[in-house]
Protein backbone atom coordinates (compact mmCIF):
# COMPACT_ATOMS: atom_id res chain seq x y z
CA UNK A 1 0.00 0.00 0.00
CA UNK A 2 1.26 3.36 -0.94
CA UNK A 3 0.54 6.24 1.42
CA UNK A 4 0.16 9.45 -0.54
CA UNK A 5 2.46 12.21 0.58
CA UNK A 6 0.71 14.59 2.94
CA UNK A 7 1.30 17.63 0.77
CA UNK A 8 -0.21 15.86 -2.26
CA UNK A 9 -3.27 15.00 -0.18
CA UNK A 10 -3.51 18.61 0.95
CA UNK A 11 -3.26 19.93 -2.61
CA UNK A 12 -6.12 17.65 -3.60
CA UNK A 13 -8.29 18.51 -0.60
CA UNK A 14 -7.71 22.26 -0.60
CA UNK A 15 -8.79 22.48 -4.23
CA UNK A 16 -11.99 20.59 -3.46
CA UNK A 17 -15.16 22.53 -2.53
CA UNK A 18 -15.95 19.87 0.08
CA UNK A 19 -13.25 21.16 2.44
CA UNK A 20 -14.33 24.79 2.69
CA UNK A 21 -18.01 23.85 2.89
CA UNK A 22 -17.22 21.54 5.79
CA UNK A 23 -14.94 24.13 7.43
CA UNK A 24 -17.73 26.72 7.35
CA UNK A 25 -20.30 24.41 8.93
CA UNK A 26 -17.90 23.14 11.60
CA UNK A 27 -16.71 26.68 12.45
CA UNK A 28 -20.31 27.85 12.82
CA UNK A 29 -21.29 24.87 14.98
CA UNK A 30 -18.21 25.45 17.16
CA UNK A 31 -19.02 29.18 17.43
CA UNK A 32 -22.57 28.39 18.60
CA UNK A 33 -21.13 26.06 21.28
CA UNK A 34 -18.57 28.64 22.38
CA UNK A 35 -21.21 31.34 22.67
CA UNK A 36 -23.41 29.04 24.73
CA UNK A 37 -20.49 28.14 26.99
CA UNK A 38 -19.79 31.84 27.56
CA UNK A 39 -23.34 32.33 28.80
CA UNK A 40 -24.83 33.75 25.60
CA UNK A 41 -23.08 37.12 25.92
CA UNK A 42 -23.99 39.34 22.95
CA UNK A 43 -20.33 40.34 22.72
CA UNK A 44 -19.56 37.12 20.86
CA UNK A 45 -22.10 36.50 18.13
CA UNK A 46 -21.71 33.07 16.45
CA UNK A 47 -21.36 34.81 13.08
CA UNK A 48 -18.61 37.23 14.12
CA UNK A 49 -16.89 34.43 15.98
CA UNK A 50 -17.00 31.93 13.11
CA UNK A 51 -15.93 34.59 10.58
CA UNK A 52 -12.92 35.39 12.80
CA UNK A 53 -12.05 31.71 13.18
CA UNK A 54 -12.33 31.07 9.43
CA UNK A 55 -10.23 34.11 8.52
CA UNK A 56 -7.59 32.93 10.99
CA UNK A 57 -7.70 29.44 9.51
CA UNK A 58 -7.44 30.65 5.90
CA UNK A 59 -4.44 32.81 6.81
CA UNK A 60 -2.87 29.89 8.66
CA UNK A 61 -3.17 27.37 5.80
CA UNK A 62 -2.61 30.07 3.17
CA UNK A 63 -5.84 29.44 1.25
CA UNK A 64 -7.14 32.36 -0.79
CA UNK A 65 -10.72 33.60 -0.59
CA UNK A 66 -11.61 32.52 -4.15
CA UNK A 67 -10.69 28.91 -3.33
CA UNK A 68 -12.58 29.07 -0.04
CA UNK A 69 -15.62 30.55 -1.75
CA UNK A 70 -15.80 27.69 -4.24
CA UNK A 71 -17.12 25.52 -1.43
CA UNK A 72 -18.77 28.21 0.67
CA UNK A 73 -20.84 29.48 -2.27
CA UNK A 74 -23.34 26.68 -1.68
CA UNK A 75 -24.20 28.28 1.65
CA UNK A 76 -23.94 31.79 0.26
CA UNK A 77 -26.38 31.01 -2.55
CA UNK A 78 -29.17 30.38 -0.03
CA UNK A 79 -29.17 34.07 0.95
CA UNK A 80 -31.30 34.84 -2.12
CA UNK A 81 -34.20 32.49 -1.32
CA UNK A 82 -33.83 33.43 2.39
CA UNK A 83 -34.39 37.09 1.49
CA UNK A 84 -37.50 36.12 -0.45
CA UNK A 85 -38.63 34.09 2.58
CA UNK A 86 -38.65 37.27 4.74
CA UNK A 87 -42.07 37.83 3.13
CA UNK A 88 -43.46 35.04 5.36
CA UNK A 89 -42.99 36.78 8.77
CA UNK A 90 -44.11 40.04 7.16
CA UNK A 91 -47.30 38.30 6.00
CA UNK A 92 -47.81 36.68 9.42
CA UNK A 93 -47.72 40.10 11.11
CA UNK A 94 -49.84 41.91 8.51
CA UNK A 95 -52.59 42.81 11.04
CA UNK A 96 -50.14 44.50 13.42
CA UNK A 97 -48.53 46.24 10.48
CA UNK A 98 -51.89 47.53 9.27
CA UNK A 99 -52.76 48.90 12.75
CA UNK A 100 -49.49 50.72 13.19
CA UNK A 101 -48.69 51.33 9.54
CA UNK A 102 -48.05 55.07 9.65
CA UNK A 103 -46.06 55.31 12.91
CA UNK A 104 -43.94 52.36 11.80
CA UNK A 105 -43.35 53.67 8.28
CA UNK A 106 -42.50 57.14 9.55
CA UNK A 107 -40.12 55.76 12.21
CA UNK A 108 -38.62 53.49 9.57
CA UNK A 109 -37.93 56.31 7.10
CA UNK A 110 -36.58 58.61 9.85
CA UNK A 111 -34.39 55.76 11.12
CA UNK A 112 -33.02 54.94 7.68
CA UNK A 113 -32.29 58.58 6.83
CA UNK A 114 -30.55 58.92 10.22
CA UNK A 115 -28.54 55.74 9.67
CA UNK A 116 -27.46 56.57 6.13
CA UNK A 117 -27.02 60.30 6.77
CA UNK A 118 -24.92 59.92 9.93
CA UNK A 119 -22.89 57.13 8.33
CA UNK A 120 -22.04 59.04 5.16
CA UNK A 121 -21.56 62.31 7.06
CA UNK A 122 -19.23 60.90 9.71
CA UNK A 123 -17.23 58.71 7.35
CA UNK A 124 -16.80 61.52 4.81
CA UNK A 125 -15.85 63.96 7.59
CA UNK A 126 -13.16 61.55 8.76
CA UNK A 127 -11.83 61.16 5.26
CA UNK A 128 -12.88 57.63 4.30
CA UNK A 129 -12.31 56.60 0.69
CA UNK A 130 -15.26 56.45 -1.74
CA UNK A 131 -15.37 52.61 -1.85
CA UNK A 132 -15.44 52.48 1.94
CA UNK A 133 -18.14 55.15 2.02
CA UNK A 134 -20.40 53.34 -0.43
CA UNK A 135 -19.86 50.01 1.33
CA UNK A 136 -20.72 51.59 4.69
CA UNK A 137 -23.94 53.19 3.46
CA UNK A 138 -26.23 50.12 3.63
CA UNK A 139 -24.72 48.85 6.90
CA UNK A 140 -27.91 48.75 8.99
CA UNK A 141 -29.71 46.51 6.50
CA UNK A 142 -29.72 42.72 6.68
CA UNK A 143 -26.73 41.46 4.65
CA UNK A 144 -28.38 39.78 1.65
CA UNK A 145 -30.11 43.09 0.89
CA UNK A 146 -27.09 45.21 1.91
CA UNK A 147 -24.83 43.30 -0.48
CA UNK A 148 -27.28 43.81 -3.33
CA UNK A 149 -27.50 47.52 -2.54
CA UNK A 150 -23.72 47.91 -2.24
CA UNK A 151 -23.32 46.31 -5.64
CA UNK A 152 -25.94 48.65 -7.14
CA UNK A 153 -24.42 51.87 -5.77
CA UNK A 154 -20.78 50.98 -6.46
CA UNK A 155 -19.58 49.73 -3.09
CA UNK A 156 -17.86 46.38 -2.43
CA UNK A 157 -20.46 43.69 -1.56
CA UNK A 158 -18.21 41.53 0.62
CA UNK A 159 -16.90 44.56 2.54
CA UNK A 160 -20.50 45.73 3.00
CA UNK A 161 -21.43 42.28 4.37
CA UNK A 162 -18.62 42.42 6.91
CA UNK A 163 -19.57 45.95 8.00
CA UNK A 164 -23.20 44.82 8.35
CA UNK A 165 -22.07 42.05 10.69
CA UNK A 166 -20.03 44.50 12.80
CA UNK A 167 -22.98 46.92 12.92
CA UNK A 168 -25.21 44.11 14.19
CA UNK A 169 -22.91 43.19 17.06
CA UNK A 170 -22.30 46.83 18.02
CA UNK A 171 -26.06 47.51 17.95
CA UNK A 172 -26.79 44.65 20.35
CA UNK A 173 -24.12 45.89 22.75
CA UNK A 174 -25.14 49.58 22.88
CA UNK A 175 -28.94 49.16 22.60
CA UNK A 176 -29.71 48.21 26.25
CA UNK A 177 -27.70 51.21 27.42
CA UNK A 178 -29.51 53.60 25.05
CA UNK A 179 -32.94 52.27 26.02
CA UNK A 180 -32.06 52.88 29.67
CA UNK A 181 -30.80 56.44 29.08
CA UNK A 182 -33.82 57.43 26.96
CA UNK A 183 -36.22 55.48 29.21
CA UNK A 184 -37.71 53.52 26.31
CA UNK A 185 -39.61 50.72 28.04
CA UNK A 186 -42.22 49.60 25.50
CA UNK A 187 -40.99 46.21 24.29
CA UNK A 188 -42.53 46.65 20.82
CA UNK A 189 -40.63 49.94 20.41
CA UNK A 190 -37.41 48.33 21.67
CA UNK A 191 -37.82 45.44 19.25
CA UNK A 192 -38.59 47.60 16.24
CA UNK A 193 -35.64 49.87 17.01
CA UNK A 194 -33.27 46.91 17.31
CA UNK A 195 -34.49 45.38 14.05
CA UNK A 196 -34.06 48.68 12.22
CA UNK A 197 -30.59 49.52 13.47
CA UNK A 198 -29.14 46.01 13.91
CA UNK A 199 -31.11 43.84 11.41
CA UNK A 200 -30.97 40.06 12.03
CA UNK A 201 -28.60 40.36 14.98
CA UNK A 202 -31.01 42.79 16.63
CA UNK A 203 -33.92 40.46 15.90
CA UNK A 204 -32.15 37.48 17.45
CA UNK A 205 -31.22 39.64 20.43
CA UNK A 206 -34.79 40.92 20.82
CA UNK A 207 -36.22 37.39 20.77
CA UNK A 208 -33.67 36.08 23.27
CA UNK A 209 -33.33 39.02 25.65
CA UNK A 210 -36.56 41.05 25.55
CA UNK A 211 -39.34 38.68 24.48
CA UNK A 212 -41.66 37.45 21.73
CA UNK A 213 -43.38 40.81 21.19
CA UNK A 214 -40.05 42.55 20.72
CA UNK A 215 -38.89 39.71 18.45
CA UNK A 216 -41.92 39.96 16.18
CA UNK A 217 -41.58 43.73 15.83
CA UNK A 218 -37.87 43.38 15.31
CA UNK A 219 -38.35 40.90 12.45
CA UNK A 220 -40.88 43.27 10.95
CA UNK A 221 -38.47 46.20 11.23
CA UNK A 222 -35.71 44.16 9.61
CA UNK A 223 -37.86 43.28 6.59
CA UNK A 224 -39.33 46.76 6.27
CA UNK A 225 -35.95 48.49 6.63
CA UNK A 226 -34.42 46.23 3.99
CA UNK A 227 -37.26 46.91 1.60
CA UNK A 228 -37.44 50.68 2.14
CA UNK A 229 -33.65 51.10 2.09
CA UNK A 230 -33.35 49.15 -1.16
CA UNK A 231 -35.65 51.71 -2.79
CA UNK A 232 -34.48 54.80 -0.88
CA UNK A 233 -30.69 54.44 -0.72
CA UNK A 234 -29.88 54.63 -4.45
CA UNK A 235 -31.90 57.88 -4.50
CA UNK A 236 -30.14 59.27 -1.39
CA UNK A 237 -26.75 58.41 -2.89
CA UNK A 238 -27.65 60.21 -6.11
CA UNK A 239 -28.87 63.22 -4.07
CA UNK A 240 -25.61 63.29 -2.14
CA UNK A 241 -23.79 63.31 -5.47
CA UNK A 242 -21.83 60.13 -4.75
CA UNK A 243 -23.33 57.77 -7.34
CA UNK B 1 -41.49 16.56 -1.81
CA UNK B 2 -42.87 19.45 0.32
CA UNK B 3 -39.38 20.88 0.83
CA UNK B 4 -38.77 20.79 -2.93
CA UNK B 5 -42.09 22.50 -3.67
CA UNK B 6 -41.48 25.18 -1.04
CA UNK B 7 -37.93 25.83 -2.22
CA UNK B 8 -39.15 26.02 -5.82
CA UNK B 9 -41.71 28.67 -4.86
CA UNK B 10 -38.98 30.77 -3.23
CA UNK B 11 -36.68 30.34 -6.23
CA UNK B 12 -39.46 31.20 -8.71
CA UNK B 13 -40.09 34.47 -6.82
CA UNK B 14 -36.37 35.22 -6.79
CA UNK B 15 -36.08 34.39 -10.49
CA UNK B 16 -38.96 36.68 -11.46
CA UNK B 17 -37.47 39.33 -9.14
CA UNK B 18 -34.12 39.08 -10.95
CA UNK B 19 -35.87 39.31 -14.32
CA UNK B 20 -37.74 42.44 -13.24
CA UNK B 21 -34.60 44.03 -11.71
CA UNK B 22 -32.43 43.37 -14.79
CA UNK B 23 -35.16 43.83 -17.38
CA UNK B 24 -36.47 47.15 -16.11
CA UNK B 25 -33.06 48.28 -14.82
CA UNK B 26 -34.46 48.99 -11.33
CA UNK B 27 -31.74 49.79 -8.76
CA UNK B 28 -33.14 47.21 -6.30
CA UNK B 29 -31.67 43.71 -5.68
CA UNK B 30 -33.62 40.90 -7.40
CA UNK B 31 -34.34 38.93 -4.19
CA UNK B 32 -35.92 42.06 -2.63
CA UNK B 33 -38.31 42.33 -5.56
CA UNK B 34 -38.87 38.58 -5.15
CA UNK B 35 -39.83 39.22 -1.53
CA UNK B 36 -42.40 41.83 -2.62
CA UNK B 37 -43.77 39.41 -5.23
CA UNK B 38 -44.11 36.65 -2.63
CA UNK B 39 -45.77 39.02 -0.15
CA UNK B 40 -48.27 40.14 -2.80
CA UNK B 41 -48.95 36.51 -3.76
CA UNK B 42 -49.54 35.57 -0.11
CA UNK B 43 -51.93 38.50 0.37
CA UNK B 44 -53.90 37.38 -2.70
CA UNK B 45 -53.79 33.68 -1.80
CA UNK B 46 -54.76 34.40 1.82
CA UNK B 47 -52.51 31.92 3.62
CA UNK B 48 -48.97 30.54 3.71
CA UNK B 49 -48.89 27.06 2.08
CA UNK B 50 -47.38 24.46 4.45
CA UNK B 51 -44.56 23.50 2.11
CA UNK B 52 -43.57 27.15 1.61
CA UNK B 53 -43.54 27.70 5.38
CA UNK B 54 -41.40 24.58 5.82
CA UNK B 55 -38.76 25.75 3.35
CA UNK B 56 -38.92 29.45 4.23
CA UNK B 57 -38.80 29.12 8.00
CA UNK B 58 -36.09 26.49 7.70
CA UNK B 59 -33.94 28.99 5.80
CA UNK B 60 -34.74 31.84 8.18
CA UNK B 61 -33.86 29.71 11.22
CA UNK B 62 -30.31 29.38 9.89
CA UNK B 63 -30.17 32.89 8.44
CA UNK B 64 -27.11 33.79 10.52
CA UNK B 65 -25.09 30.87 9.10
CA UNK B 66 -25.73 32.13 5.57
CA UNK B 67 -23.83 35.37 6.35
CA UNK B 68 -20.59 33.57 7.17
CA UNK B 69 -19.11 33.05 3.65
CA UNK B 70 -19.65 36.73 2.80
CA UNK B 71 -18.25 37.82 6.17
CA UNK B 72 -15.06 35.85 5.55
CA UNK B 73 -14.71 38.08 2.46
CA UNK B 74 -13.41 40.74 4.86
CA UNK B 75 -10.10 38.89 4.44
CA UNK B 76 -9.66 40.54 1.05
CA UNK B 77 -10.22 44.05 2.38
CA UNK B 78 -7.68 44.32 5.17
CA UNK B 79 -5.86 46.96 3.13
CA UNK B 80 -8.89 49.19 2.72
CA UNK B 81 -10.00 48.61 6.31
CA UNK B 82 -6.51 49.36 7.61
CA UNK B 83 -6.36 52.61 5.63
CA UNK B 84 -9.82 53.68 6.83
CA UNK B 85 -9.75 52.04 10.26
CA UNK B 86 -10.74 55.04 12.39
CA UNK B 87 -13.44 56.38 10.07
CA UNK B 88 -14.94 52.88 9.97
CA UNK B 89 -14.80 52.23 13.72
CA UNK B 90 -16.09 55.68 14.75
CA UNK B 91 -18.82 55.66 12.09
CA UNK B 92 -20.03 52.18 13.04
CA UNK B 93 -20.23 52.89 16.77
CA UNK B 94 -21.52 56.48 16.72
CA UNK B 95 -23.93 56.10 13.83
CA UNK B 96 -25.40 52.87 15.21
CA UNK B 97 -25.96 54.52 18.59
CA UNK B 98 -27.53 57.62 17.00
CA UNK B 99 -29.78 55.49 14.79
CA UNK B 100 -30.99 53.47 17.79
CA UNK B 101 -31.65 56.62 19.82
CA UNK B 102 -33.46 58.56 17.07
CA UNK B 103 -35.62 55.63 15.93
CA UNK B 104 -36.56 54.63 19.47
CA UNK B 105 -37.42 58.24 20.36
CA UNK B 106 -39.52 58.87 17.23
CA UNK B 107 -41.51 55.65 17.53
CA UNK B 108 -42.08 56.17 21.25
CA UNK B 109 -43.37 59.71 20.64
CA UNK B 110 -45.63 58.67 17.76
CA UNK B 111 -46.97 55.84 19.88
CA UNK B 112 -47.66 58.11 22.82
CA UNK B 113 -49.36 60.67 20.60
CA UNK B 114 -51.78 58.02 19.41
CA UNK B 115 -52.40 57.65 23.10
CA UNK B 116 -52.62 53.90 23.09
CA UNK B 117 -50.30 51.05 23.69
CA UNK B 118 -49.19 48.75 20.90
CA UNK B 119 -51.73 45.98 20.68
CA UNK B 120 -50.74 42.47 19.87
Amino acid sequence: MNIAAFDQLWVYLSGNPLLSLLMTLVAFAAAVRIKRALGGSSLFHPVTLSVAMLIGLLLLVDMDYATYFEGAQFIHFLLGPATVALAIPLYDHREKVRQLLWPLLLACVVGIVTAVGSTLGLAALMGAQPETLLSLAPRSVTSPIAMGIAEQIGGIPSLAAGLVLLTGSIGCIVAPWIFRVLRIQDTAVQGFTLGLAAHGFGTAHAFARIGAVAGAFSGLAMGLTGLVTAFLLPLLIRLAGLG
Amino acid sequence: MPLIMGMSMLLVCQFVGELVARGLDVPVPGPVIGMVILLAALLVFGKVPDNLRLAGEGLLRYLTLLFVPAGVGLIGHFGLIGADLWPIVVTLVVSTAVTLAVTGRVLEQLNRRRNRRVQL
